[in-house]
């Protein structure tokens, strides 16, 4: 029975871990070290929050949460592909900070009322987390679309990029019905639909255009183990001291 | 040894991120169980990913396993009583002003962005203050500018 719900704690997981470790690619490197601060701390937010998951998972019968972050290869990963790609300039990191945080903060709302209670419990948490993440993205896409000729360039190519990256995140899974049926989770579809309802318009706001279309056409495959070229290489450098010393500790 | 001796000996412990408050003040100590020699401690976590939380599960382990009645203890980490920052009590908030932030206001689980940026100055009492940055040097922590008195100081964020 809990095969469903593995499936859901899995991408959820993944997600925050990658997207993570991604955001701590920013640390020492922001352009302003407010922006330093901000990326660094989202990095550890997002990867405390995976680590929670991986403890449900764990406790569905999963290794424990080191073992499962640390030694699988990138086919055995279900995150979405938009957050494994490349940090990018600062304008495509904000961008997918901006689309990514606002499907979570969606996600996250969504199953504080889950009938599968330990994951309604972590989500009621995150969610009172993840505000100071959208309150960040938000602030910076109203100021950089809003800005000049050439950051409001820079942020519109950027959202064109990522935007079919993005609609992957609302990639079904092979237990979507059940998610639905039992009352776990409302559905991606309905999840798309209600983040499109929210980020359409702030996206106007920032001065910018909505890219056309809703239908996934590329960056799809993530939920089911096809990604990227670049989440091997992530994982490699992530995995580099686990693997020369799994028993480390500090 | 009963619940109450067990929460006065938790209370002198410290979070190590802010010295001057209690881990009880805090919020964070969500259930205490004694049954003869044995203490079961369930905390949990302000911020998911807050790396002080170890660390305090290990000084409740540390401190109570020096009571002469008690030899087992089991300190739990869990999110059946999901931490908000209205589980800081008056004298916790007063202890945070003590070391120059600003305490989180009273939220009941309105937590809009606007009421982030809401936040008294903990120098001059001013309402008159900008968030500079919704991240600090903590995760807990937001950063704040006064308008009145000049000064930037950093806010326990409003969590719910």
């Amino acid at each position: 029975m809990s095969e469903y719900i593995k499936e859901l704690l899995y991408k959820m997981a993944d997600d925050q871990l990658i997207i993570g470790h991604r955001n701590s690619e920013w640390t020492g490197l922001g352009p302003l070290l407010e922006e330093d601060i901000a990326f660094s701390s989202m990095a550890q937010d997002k990867v405390g929050q995976s680590q929670h998951l991986y403890q449900l998972l764990h406790e569905l019968g999963a290794s424990d949460p080191d073992t499962v972050a640390f030694t699988r290869n990138a086919k055995q990963f279900h995150c979405c592909q938009l957050v494994e790609l490349p940090i990018g300039d600062y304008s495509f990191s904000i961008v997918r900070h901006f689309l990514f945080d606002f499907a979570e903060a969606l996600r996250f709302e969504a199953l504080s009322n889950s009938s599968f209670q330990p994951l309604a419990q972590v989500a009621r948490k995150f969610k009172g987390e993840i505000k100071y993440h959208t309150l960040h993205a938000n602030t910076w896409m109203q100021q950089l679309g809003n800005g000049n000729e050439e950051s409001k360039a820079k942020m519109q190519s950027a959202l064109n990029e990522a935007w079919p990256y993005a609609l992957g995140i609302f990639e079904k899974g092979h237990f979507e019905n059940q998610l639905i049926e039992n009352k776990v989770f409302f559905g991606e579809e309905a999840l798309k639909q209600q983040w499109l309802d929210l980020v359409s318009p702030l996206i106007k706001k920032a001065g910018l255009k909505v890219p056309h279309g809703t239908k996934n056409t590329k960056g799809i495959g993530g939920r089911v183990g096809i990604h990227t070229e670049y989440l091997q290489p992530l994982l490699n450098e992530m995995t580099e001291v686990y693997a020369i010393d799994p028993s480390a500790d500090w | 040894m009963n619940r109450k001796d067990v929460a006065n000996i938790l209370y002198t412990i410290k979070d190590p991120e802010i010295p001057t408050l209690s881990i009880v003040d805090l919020g964070i100590v969500t259930d205490i169980q004694v049954q003869k020699n044995r203490v079961d401690v369930v905390l949990t976590p302000t911020f998911s990913g807050c790396p002080a939380l170890k660390v305090m599960e290990e000084m409740v382990e540390e401190k109570l396993l020096k009571q002469d009645e008690i030899d087992q203890v089991n300190v739990n980490t869990r999110f059946d009583h999901q931490w908000t920052s209205d589980m800081i009590s008056e004298q916790g908030k007063k202890d945070i002003k003590k070391i120059g932030l600003a305490p989180p206001k009273k939220s009941c689980g309105g937590v809009t962005w606007d009421f982030i940026e809401e936040v008294d100055c903990p120098k001059c009492g001013s309402p008159q203050t900008v968030l500079k940055n919704p991240f600090g040097p903590t995760l807990c922590r937001s950063i704040h500018h006064c308008e009145n008195c000049l000064e930037t100081f950093e806010a326990i964020k409003t969590v719910h």
